[in-house]
C-alpha cells in the first residue's frame, strides 16, 4: 500500500476515473456497491478493461445488425476519436470541503488562531530598547542592517544566528516529519492555514458543501454573482491584509501603517503588498490544493522522510472491509462485512478530495479532519472511533496481516475481534513509547545541539568588538627623526544602543606611542573616544616608535579597548612593521 | 525512447521515458500550468513592445517607455551627484583647514580625495602615495614645500616648476659639476651625509673641509645648519629621509648634476573642489602639519 502509493504520480488514481468531461464529479458520488471486499480501493486495471470491454460490446452489436453483407469488420478504434481521446491539459476538478467537526478540528481552529494571530501581531508589540533604538519587538531593519528580536540584537555579522536557527528549523522539520509525519502540511504550514481561512469566508458566504455544489452548477444569476463578488472581494480584502502585514516586520509599524494610508509610503512597499496580495489570493484562494500536489517539493521530500514508525492519517480497512451501505441487510444475509459503511464523509470533508481509503497518497496532507467526519460516523453506528487514525505503517501492516490470517485470505474483520464482538488483544495500538526509537532521539539531540550552541552563543556574545587593518601600503613610514611610523584603521564596534566612551590603549611596543586622524590630543598611548549608540567608528591611526626602540622588523603588540564604565573590554593582536635595515 | 506501453496501476500510457526502471506518466498536464504558460507569452509579447528588444541595422528598437540602461546609469549618476552637492558646496566654500575642522566634510573629502588620487597621483606618486626617489613620499612628515592644509593646496594646485603655471612653485639647486673641485664635491657630500649620522667613518679632516664647502656654497639655500628653507624648496639635510637617496655618492650625485623633478598644476585640471579633496587626503596620510 505504501509503495504503490507514495512514488506514483499524483494524477494516477483521477485519471484513471477520469476520461469524461471535466465538470463531472463522479469520483466524489457515492461509490457503487463493491463485490470484491478483499482490496481497499478498486483495481484501477480492471476498471480499465470494463471500459475497453464497453467498447467492444458495441461493435459486435453493430456487427450483429450487418450480418447479411458479411462484410469483414475490424476491432478497431481511430486514434483520435472522442472517446479515447485525452485532453492536452486536466482542468482543476473542483473540491467543495464539507466543514468536519471533532478534536482535530478544534485542533486546526486553535492552531490557525495563533499562527495567524503571530502573524499578523507580532509587528505591533513594542519593546523599549531606550532612546536609541527603535521599539518595535520584532523588526527587520534593511537600511540599518539591524535585527531586532525583543531584546536580542543583531549586526550583520552575527548572521550566524539565523543561519543556526534555520538549521534548528531543518532539523525540526525531520523530527516531526519522523514522528507525526505531515503535521506540518496538516496544521501549520502557510498554505494550509491560509485556504483554512479562506474556506471559512466560502461557507460563510455561500453556504456548507451541498449548497456550493448546487451555487456552482446553478446558471448565473444575481444571487450567484453577488455571492461570488463577495467571496473573492473578502479574500482579496484578506489578501491584501496579508501582504500589508508583511512589511510591517521591516519598518516601523505605526508609522508605516500611517504613512500607507496617505500614501507617502516607499513604493516598495505597495509592490510589496502587490505581490503578496496576489500570491495570497492566487494560492489561497484559486489554486488551493494544486499548490500542494503540484508545486510544492515538500511532499517529495517528506516520503524519504517518513518511515513504517511513522505516524500517518491511516483507513484501518482491516476493520473497515469489506465496506457496507446495508450492514444489516448483508448481516442478516450472513455476509461478513466490516465498519465501513461507505458513507463517503472522509472524502467529502477532505480539503484535498482525496478518498483515503485508498492508502497512503502523495495529495495527503494529514490534516487529520477525515479522522474527525469517520469517528462522528462511528459514534453514531456505536463501533469504536478509529477506523480512520492516526497509525503507523508498523501497526496497519500488523493488523492487517492479522485480519488477513497472515496474507492467506481476504480481510475478515472478524479475525480482529474477539467473542464479545471487541477488538481483540492481538490488535496493535499506538503507543507514545515508540516515538522514543533512535531516529527521532537523533534528530532530537542535533536539533538540541543546534539550539544550545546558539544560547550559549548568545549569552557569551561581545556588545563591544575592536577590529584593526593594518595599512599595506606602505607597510611603514620613516618619519624625519628616524622613527618608524604605521598606520592601522581601528573599527570600535558599540552594539549596544547606548553612547558608550572607550578607551584604547596600546600594550606592549616600547616607547611607541599613537595619535589619531581628526582627533586634536597629543600623542600617547592611550586616547578616549565616544562611540555612538549602536554604531560602528572607524579610526584611523598612527602608531610611532623611535628608532632607538625598535627591537626588530616585526614586532607584535596589542591594542586593548576598554569601556570606561562598564570596563567590558576586547583586545587585537597587531604587528608593527619596521624596515629590515636600521634607518640610522 | 521506447515504445509506449499502458501503466498497469493507472490505465495511463507512459511516455515511454523510463529511468531505472521508474516510467513516467503521460498525463495530461493541469490547466493552471497551461495558463501560466499563456501568461508567459503574453508578457513575452508586452515586453517586446515595452522595451528595447529588436536589433536593427544601427541600433536597436527603442520600446514605448524608452529604457534604456544608459539612461539608467545616467539617472543613478545625477542622483549621485545630488546626494553629494551639500557637500561639495561645502567645500567649495571652505578653506582646506576649515574642512579639515569639520567631521563629515574630512570624512568626505578624505575618500574623495582617495577616489581623485587613485586617478591621477599614483603614477608618480604610488598607490600608497609612498612615492620613489624623486618622487616625494606623501606619508611622512618631510615636506619641501610646507605640510600645512595650504601649502599642500597650493603645491596641488599650481605645481612644481610647471612652466604653465605662473604661480607654480619654483627652485633650482645649481649644478656644481662645474664650479666645484670633483674632491671638493665628495667632501661636502660626505659631510652632508654626516648631518644624518651617514659618513661612515669619515675623517675629521675632510669633514670640516666639506663643512667650509657647505658654509660658502649651499647654507645660503639649505641653511647654515642645513635644516633646508621651504620658502624657496631647499630640502631639509640632517633628517633621515632622502629624495634622491642618502649614500655619500648619491648626494655627491646630486650635487655634481641635480635632478628637478616637474609635478603639473591641477586646479585647472580637476577644479577647486577636487584639489581641495586632494589636500584633505593627503594631508590626512599622517605628515600633514
Amino acid at each position: 500500500m505504501f509503495r504503490k502509493a507514495a512514488c506514483v504520480f499524483p494524477e494516477k488514481r483521477r485519471v484513471n476515473s477520469a476520461p469524461h468531461a471535466p465538470d463531472q464529479q463522479d469520483w466524489l458520488l457515492p461509490a457503487e456497491p463493491r463485490s470484491a471486499g478483499d482490496a481497499p480501493w478498486p483495481s484501477p486495471a480492471g476498471v480499465h478493461i470494463m471500459r475497453l470491454a464497453g467498447v467492444a460490446v458495441n461493435a459486435v452489436g453493430d456487427m450483429a445488425m450487418r450480418e447479411a453483407s458479411e462484410v469483414e469488420t475490424f476491432d478497431a478504434t481511430a486514434v483520435n476519436s472522442a472517446r479515447v481521446r485525452q485532453p492536452l491539459y486536466a482542468a482543476r476538478k473542483k473540491i467543495f470541503p464539507k466543514r468536519a467537526e471533532g478534536r482535530f478540528r478544534r485542533f486546526k481552529w486553535i492552531v490557525m488562531l495563533i499562527t495567524l494571530g503571530v502573524y499578523y501581531l507580532t509587528p505591533w508589540i513594542r519593546w523599549n530598547r531606550g532612546a536609541f533604538a527603535p521599539d518595535q519587538g520584532v523588526l527587520v531593519d534593511l537600511a540599518n542592517r539591524r535585527f531586532y528580536f525583543f531584546p536580542i540584537e543583531i549586526w550583520p555579522q552575527e548572521f550566524y544566528f539565523v543561519a543556526g536557527l534555520l538549521i534548528m528549523a531543518g532539523f525540526g522539520l525531520f523530527l516531526l516529519t519522523s514522528t507525526v509525519g505531515r503535521a506540518w502540511c496538516g496544521y501549520t504550514c502557510p498554505q494550509t492555514v491560509w485556504v483554512d481561512l479562506f474556506l471559512v469566508v466560502e461557507r460563510a458566504i455561500e453556504g456548507e458543501r451541498n449548497a456550493r455544489i448546487k451555487l456552482d452548477a446553478a446558471p448565473w444569476s444575481a444571487n450567484k454573482l453577488f455571492r461570488r463578488i463577495a467571496k473573492h472581494a473578502i479574500w482579496l480584502l484578506i489578501a491584501v491584509l496579508t501582504g500589508g502585514a508583511w512589511i510591517f516586520y521591516f519598518a516601523d509599524a505605526p508609522t508605516l501603517a500611517r504613512e500607507l494610508a496617505t500614501g507617502q509610503a516607499a513604493p516598495v512597499a505597495y509592490m510589496t503588498i502587490a505581490i503578496l496580495t496576489g500570491t495570497t489570493y492566487v494560492f489561497g484562494g484559486l489554486m488551493r490544493e494544486q499548490v500542494c500536489t503540484y508545486m510544492c517539493p515538500w511532499p517529495r521530500i517528506q516520503a524519504a522522510m517518513l518511515d513504517e514508525n511513522s505516524l500517518t492519517v491511516t483507513y484501518n480497512d482491516w476493520r473497515g472491509e469489506p465496506r457496507s451501505r446495508h450492514a444489516k441487510k448483508a448481516a442478516a444475509a450472513g455476509q461478513v462485512i466490516g465498519d465501513c459503511v461507505d458513507c463517503n464523509a472522509c472524502v467529502a470533508v477532505c480539503p484535498m478530495g482525496i478518498d483515503i481509503r485508498d492508502g497512503q497518497q502523495l495529495e495527503c496532507i494529514t490534516c487529520a479532519l477525515c479522522i474527525d467526519a469517520c469517528d462522528n460516523v462511528m459514534d453514531k453506528i456505536g463501533k469504536e472511533r478509529g477506523l480512520i487514525s492516526y497509525a503507523t505503517l508498523a501497526e496497519y501492516e500488523s493488523n492487517r496481516l492479522l485480519a488477513t490470517a497472515g496474507g492467506a485470505s481476504a480481510i475478515d474483520p472478524r479475525r480482529v475481534r474477539d467473542a464479545s464482538g471487541r477488538l481483540s488483544d492481538k490488535v496493535a495500538t499506538f503507543h507514545l513509547k515508540k516515538l522514543l526509537r533512535p531516529r527521532n532521539l537523533i534528530y532530537f539531540a542535533a536539533w538540541s545541539a543546534v539550539g544550545l550552541g546558539l544560547i550559549y552563543a548568545l549569552l557569551t556574545r561581545e556588545r563591544l568588538q575592536v577590529n584593526v587593518l593594518a595599512d599595506r601600503n606602505p607597510q611603514y613610514v620613516v618619519l624625519s627623526d628616524g622613527a618608524i611610523r604605521n598606520g592601522f584603521t581601528v573599527k570600535l564596534l558599540n552594539m549596544i544602543p547606548e553612547p558608550r566612551t572607550f578607551t584604547v590603549t596600546l600594550e606592549n611596543l616600547p616607547g611607541a606611542d599613537m595619535n589619531v586622524v581628526g582627533m586634536d590630543h597629543p600623542a600617547g598611548r592611550s586616547f578616549s573616544v565616544e562611540v555612538e549608540p549602536d554604531k560602528l567608528k572607524t579610526l584611523k591611526v598612527f602608531v610611532r616608535q623611535p628608532h632607538d626602540s625598535i627591537a626588530g622588523p616585526k614586532q607584535s603588540f596589542r591594542f586593548v579597548v576598554q569601556d570606561t564604565a562598564s570596563h567590558e573590554s576586547a583586545q587585537y593582536d597587531a604587528t608593527f612593521e619596521s624596515p629590515m635595515e636600521p634607518v640610522r | 525512447m521506447s515504445e509506449k506501453q499502458i501503466d498497469e496501476i493507472s490505465g495511463v500510457s507512459t511516455t515511454g521515458h523510463e529511468w531505472d526502471g521508474i516510467k513516467e506518466l503521460d498525463n495530461p498536464m493541469p490547466r493552471w500550468w497551461l495558463i501560466v504558460y499563456y501568461a508567459t507569452v503574453v508578457w513575452a509579447a508586452a515586453y517586446v513592445i515595452a522595451y528595447p528588444a529588436w536589433p536593427l541595422i544601427s541600433k536597436a528598437t527603442t520600446g514605448l517607455l524608452g529604457y534604456s540602461s544608459r539612461g539608467e546609469v545616467r539617472q543613478e549618476l545625477d542622483a549621485a551627484q545630488a546626494a553629494k552637492a551639500d557637500y561639495v558646496a561645502g567645500i567649495r566654500d571652505k578653506t582646506v583647514a576649515q574642512i579639515l575642522a569639520d567631521e563629515k566634510l574630512r570624512t568626505f573629502a578624505t575618500a574623495a580625495g582617495a577616489a581623485a588620487f587613485k586617478v591621477n597621483c599614483v603614477q608618480c606618486h604610488g598607490s600608497g602615495a609612498q612615492g620613489s626617489p624623486g618622487y616625494p613620499n606623501l606619508n611622512d612628515d618631510e615636506w619641501l614645500w610646507g605640510g600645512k592644509p595650504e601649502d599642500i593646496h597650493k603645491t596641488i594646485a599650481h605645481g612644481v616648476r610647471f612652466a604653465e603655471d605662473a604661480d607654480t612653485r619654483v627652485s633650482e639647486m645649481p649644478a656644481f659639476g662645474g664650479m666645484l673641485e670633483p674632491k671638493q664635491i665628495t667632501d661636502v657630500a660626505t659631510y652632508v651625509a654626516s648631518l644624518s649620522g651617514r659618513a661612515g667613518d669619515a675623517t675629521p679632516a675632510v669633514l670640516s673641509a666639506g663643512k667650509e664647502i657647505f658654509a660658502q656654497n649651499c647654507a645660503a639655500c639649505h641653511g647654515a645648519d642645513g635644516k633646508g628653507n621651504r620658502e624657496l624648496g631647499a630640502p631639509n639635510l640632517t633628517d633621515a629621509i632622502w629624495f634622491y637617496g642618502s649614500s655619500p655618492e648619491a648626494i655627491a650625485q646630486q650635487i655634481r648634476a641635480p635632478k628637478h623633478g616637474v609635478m603639473p598644476a591641477w586646479s585647472a585640471r580637476l577644479g577647486d573642489v577636487t584639489v581641495k579633496e586632494l589636500a584633505v587626503y593627503v594631508h590626512s596620510l599622517g605628515g600633514g602639519e
